[in-house]
């Protein structure tokens, strides 16, 4: 077996895995600041990166553009809170889920009627020429995308620790009405969570979007970012990075060396369902992820 | 006025456990029976009858095996057209291979594979709950489309994965016309819904709820849950999977995995979503929305408005559907079955206040 | 005498009303122009519609039939397809009269359906390949060419690269196709080619929807074969491009099929889509006169036409729709001709379709001389065309780079009447005698 081959293989899946938790980060920030699976998320990457590519198609200059898409991920951000969640705040998790699989359709609908739907190429500069360390070739647009999901990381990390806000944040996602007796807002803090979880939308979409182009099947990359939130927890950002190192690279390995002519050959095409029997598997025997919250249910 | 329960006494143990106790209900329900088994396929054209009906009654009969395992157990799934495709690769593989195979026991092996493939993808239930587990039978639905269009045997080499169904033959007699099918599909459903009403109402059904309230408990008191769930999952997957076959049967004509994507999930979940969970008539009332609503905004908007671009109008479509999904489980969060049952109340007391 | 004369009028009215027919022609649009494949659905429809304009705004429609046409929006779904068709079939005075669907999975749920109702189906470049066999399927048609006559056509023009067909031995190619029915329409003609002609073929198959193909072409990479064919759909091209690229392939020994052959799917893959070379039956180019009648009569002095995005007339699926459009004209004048200058039913447009024959001269007239080849449909043989151009993507637009090649019909005719000889013994059917039609 060429060991080479099989440090790329290794290698794309981990940098492929990075870019799964990008859109994965953004599901941990809601879910631990207030219990919601936001399904949305991949529509809300759908949305940034084509109403980002559509600005600068109108001749609008890259950090003009960036800026509006933001101030609009940040005012999207609230007016969710206030409009689909305010009414819903004590119903069962489902229904709060159920809830994120409208506004999924919703803002598809709204981004494809307002921008159109043709697909379009997303240039951030950086040519996905491969290049050779130690005879193995690394695609330097994945690491480009590992450096600022790691930079996105910090950011966030310093958010979270340093800043009122993101204690404020911290105190929500652990308990609710403890948060509340200190005198927390909640609703403020859900809004901020939400206008985050869209900037981080924003960065996802860009990447994605320059990788595969900005198209209707952006959306999907909601789906991959199930089984690296199983993984990794739903409640923790670190977690979605391991988690999404450890499906990209068991995903690409099983592909080529279980699913392929190269391997066992049981069929190509497995990487749609193979996260999620691993993520079925470790769930058996850890429900709550790696990095996950116990979860202690009592009668 | 018309609601009175005055005057309505049982007599005996039968009548006081019917399904319909209100003589009123009964009449309504036969009322309803008699519409659309004898009125419809008279009255309606074959747009109504191929296009509408029968698809609400086959997606109605998927919603309702998703209900069993959702609503009545509260195991989330999103593995339902996944086992609609076993349903009806089954029925296609069984009518194929089994010379003079009837069609009716065809689709009864159908439901019984399925359910078989449903219960091997309900043991993780045993240990995983709620959201966790939805995402278990993402792995089923996956796993499923991924087999089905892998192994050519499925689908008798066929190189485009795509079959034809055969036609429906009963008794010698050919179902080819929607006339047919659709009474077909009517009689099929609605012994289905018959008995999955009275499944609700056994001890099973019972086993059922306690395990969706709360499970724990249920065991303390003796359940026994794993038993009680992979039942659940099985008598859920076959009704699914006879819905599949149907769908490739009675409706489409072709047996094709593009019918049976997540997409289709996601659908069947919408409908006991707003239909309600938990109830025989939600899956009813959440099918018949989900399929006219598409139907009913792009005949308006064509009506409305006759120039626009339907680009326009498919945009407005996942717009609305999604601002109603939202308004829905903000205004009513038990679905359209709860606004049925409160529109009996009130018709109960009707036209007096109190 | 007041009442007689009132009577008098009323009947005569009515007679009038009763015998001016509408003399028109009902062609339903069974569109998508939402979700993943929507560029290909508004750009097509828009070619289809805008072509069937221009008929109506300068010639008045055809012998002085007005065509009329309502879209119905299938979302490329085929239960939605399903629906849109019932609901548009007897639409118009004579019913709706040929369906063109523009995707693979609603045209197999029509087939039935419409061959019971008796309205043809036109699937152009898709849907069954083994239709070109109108023995068992009257009622389908996919017209200019089909899945595995251009297959054929792919390897022949591969064999020209590599100097004559019989280099082709002991080359590896590499069929990178598309996780659906569509996608895996094309593995047991490339097996029986690569049986035929010495090379070997690995099939590799990309997950729908194929926005991931990271591991696929490192498998391609390890494997280092001397050509690719690409079979994508949507998002899976350029993706596809993207990764060819990361890998360091060649894109010039990447061949793709039509479907993969627009300027959609280039485009958004930038610079790593220059010198990708697809299949097309016909080429880009506002330079037909047939195009530029279009822009005159339909587009210029502030009228609009259908396509939104006046830059987009004339790329591959703007060009597609027209020669859509004049197929389904060309159909009507054929059945026009024998039937009268009425509306016509599905019945007789099938029967104008089935004997359509478009030469140079009548290409000339039409102003598509070199954007669609010459079309012979007959009974025995839906296709009516066969031949493929090969283009390549220069970093704009597309160059064609070769001339018309022709498929190799003594392989692709027996797989065709195998097939469709399987469908006629699973559905009971008796083959129909070509001889009296």
């Amino acid at each position: 077996m060429d060991l080479n081959f099989f440090l790329e293989v290794l290698i794309g899946g981990l940098l492929a895995g990075i870019m799964y938790s990008l859109v994965a980060i953004g599901f941990v920030l809601i879910y631990k600041a207030s219990g919601v699976f936001n399904f949305a998320q991949g529509a809300m990457v759908f949305f940034a990166a084509l109403t980002y590519v559509s600005l600068t198609e109108r001749g609008w200059p890259f950090w003009l553009a960036l800026a509006a898409v933001l101030a609009l991920m940040i005012v999207l951000g609230f007016a969710i809170e206030r409009v689909v969640l305010r009414p819903l705040v004590n119903q069962p998790q489902i229904t709060l889920f159920m809830v994120t699989i409208g506004l999924a359709y919703f803002l598809e609908g709204v981004a494809q009627g307002v921008w159109g739907a043709q697909v379009h190429a997303l240039e951030i500069g950086i040519q996905d020429k491969p290049f050779s360390v130690a005879g193995i070739s690394v695609s330097q647009f994945d690491l480009f995308a590992s450096g600022t999901a790691a930079l996105l990381v910090l950011v966030l990390g310093v958010f979270f620790q340093k800043t009122k806000t993101g204690r404020a944040l911290r105190a929500v996602a652990d308990d609710h009405q403890a948060a509340l007796s200190v005198g927390i807002q909640l609703r403020y803090v859900w809004a901020v969570v939400w206008a985050a979880a869209g900037f981080v939308a924003l960065v996802a979409g860009l990447l994605w979007g320059a990788r595969t182009g900005v198209q209707f099947a952006l959306t999907f990359t909601a789906l991959k970012a199930l089984p690296v939130l199983i993984l990794g927890g739903f409640e923790s950002i670190l977690g979605a990075i391991v988690g999404g190192l450890i499906i990209g690279a068991t995903e690409k390995l099983a592909e080529v060396y279980i699913g392929s002519s190269i391997g066992l050959n049981i069929g190509t095409g497995i990487e749609n369902w193979f996260p999620y029997m691993l993520a079925l598997a470790f769930l058996l025997v850890r429900p709550e992820g790696l990095f996950g919250e116990k979860r202690i249910e009592r009668i | 006025m018309f609601y009175r329960l005055a005057g309505q006494f049982k007599s005996s143990y039968a009548a006081d456990q019917q399904i319909f106790p209100i003589r009123q209900d009964r009449i309504f329900v036969i009322g309803v029976m008699v519409c659309a088994f004898l009125v419809v396929p008279v009255v309606a054209n074959d747009y109504w009858l191929g296009a509408i009906l029968i698809p609400f009654l086959i997606l109605g009969l998927a919603a309702l095996g998703l209900n069993i395992l959702t609503g009545y157990t509260g195991q989330l799934s999103l593995g339902t057209a996944g086992f609609m495709a076993v349903g009806a690769f089954a029925a296609f593989n069984f009518i194929l291979r089994v010379p003079g195979m009837p069609f009716l026991l065809a689709l009864f092996l159908a439901g019984v594979t399925a359910a078989l493939i449903g219960v091997l993808f309900g043991l993780p239930s045993v240990r995983i709950k709620g959201f966790y587990l939805a995402v278990a039978t993402l792995a089923a639905q996956f796993f499923i489309e991924w087999v089905l269009t892998k192994y050519g045997w499925f689908s008798n080499y066929n190189p485009s994965g795509v079959i034809t169904a055969q036609a429906i033959e009963i008794a010698g007699y050919r179902f080819d016309t929607p006339v047919s099918k659709y009474l077909l599909t009517l009689g099929i459903v609605a012994a289905l819904a018959l008995a999955a009403k009275n499944m609700a109402r056994t001890q099973t059904g019972r086993y059922w709820m306690a395990v969706r309230d709360m499970d724990l408990a249920a065991e303390v008191t003796g359940i026994d849950i794993v038993r009680t769930k992979l039942v659940a999952f099985a008598v859920s997957s076959f009704y699914c999977g006879v819905a599949g076959a149907l769908w490739a049967y009675a409706y489409l004509g072709a047996v094709e995995p593009q019918a049976f994507t997540l997409d289709r999930s996601f659908q069947v979940l919408f409908m006991i979503i707003i239909g309600g969970v938990g109830t025989v008539l939600g899956a009813f009332l959440g099918a018949a929305f989900i399929v006219l609503l598409p139907i009913a905004l792009n005949v308006a908007a064509h009506a409305l408005f006759p120039g626009v671009s339907t680009d326009l109008t498919s945009n407005l479509e996942l717009v609305l559907f999604g601002a109603l999904i939202v308004f829905f489980l903000a205004v009513e969060p038990h679905g359209l079955a709860r606004l049925w049952q409160i529109g009996k109340e009130k018709l109960r007391l009707w036209p007096f206040p109190h | 005498m007041k009442t007689r004369i009132a009577l008098a009028l009323a009947a005569a009215l009515f007679a009038a009303t009763a015998l001016a027919q509408p003399k028109e022609q009902f062609i339903p649009m069974l569109s998508y122009r939402v979700g993943p494949y929507a560029a290909g659905g508004t750009g097509f429809f828009g070619g289809y519609i805008d072509y069937l304009d221009l008929l109506n705004r300068r010639d008045g429609g055809i012998g002085g039939v007005k065509l009329t046409w309502q879209e119905c929006e299938t979302e490329y779904k085929n239960d939605r397809g399903v629906e849109c068709y019932e609901r548009l079939k007897k639409s118009g005075p004579s019913g709706a009269t040929v369906f063109a669907p523009l995707s693979t999975g609603i045209t197999y749920s029509l087939i039935e359906r419409a061959t019971a109702d008796k309205i043809p189906v036109i699937s152009m470049g898709y849907g069954r390949a083994d239709a070109s066999d109108g023995r068992v399927f009257p009622y389908v048609f996919p017209l200019v060419t089909n899945y595995w006559s251009q297959n054929t056509a792919k390897i022949k023009f591969i064999g020209t690269k590599e100097g004559g067909m019989d280099k082709l031995a002991g080359k590896k190619i590499v069929n990178l196709y598309h996780g659906s029915a569509y996608g895996k329409e094309t593995i047991p003609i490339l097996d029986a080619q690569a049986r035929k002609y010495g090379f070997t073929v690995t099939h590799i198959e990309v997950p729908h929807p194929g926005n991931e193909q990271q591991s696929q072409w490192l498998q391609i990479r390890s494997i280092k074969p001397d050509w690719v064919i690409l079979r994508g759909w949507g998002v899976m091209n350029p993706t596809a491009l993207k990764a060819a690229q990361k890998v360091g392939y060649r894109t010039e020994r990447i061949v793709g099929v039509w479907w993969s052959g627009a300027e959609e799917d280039v485009l958004p893959a930038g610079e790593a889509a220059k010198g990708y070379i697809a299949a097309a039956f016909h080429p880009s180019g506002t330079e037909f006169p047939v195009v530029q009648e279009i822009l005159k009569h339909v587009y210029a002095a502030g009228k609009r036409g259908n396509m939104e995005d006046k830059g987009r007339i004339g790329q591959q699926y703007f060009n597609r729709g027209v020669i859509q459009g004049i197929l389904t004209a060309e159909a009507i004048r054929t059945a026009q001709a024998k039937f009268g200058k009425r509306s016509l039913s599905g019945e007789e447009m099938r029967w104008g379709i089935e004997n359509l024959k478009i030469d140079e001269k009548r290409l000339q007239e039409l102003g598509a001389l070199n954007l669609m080849q010459p079309m012979k449909v007959s009974c025995f043989d839906h296709e009516g065309g066969g031949a493929v151009k090969f283009q390549q993507w220069d970093g704009k637009q597309w160059k064609v780079i070769s001339d018309w090649i022709t498929s190799d019909q003594s392989i692709v005719r027996p797989e065709i009447e195998r097939s469709a000889a399987q469908y006629a013994a699973e559905k009971k059917l008796a083959l129909r005698d070509c001889g009296k039609t």
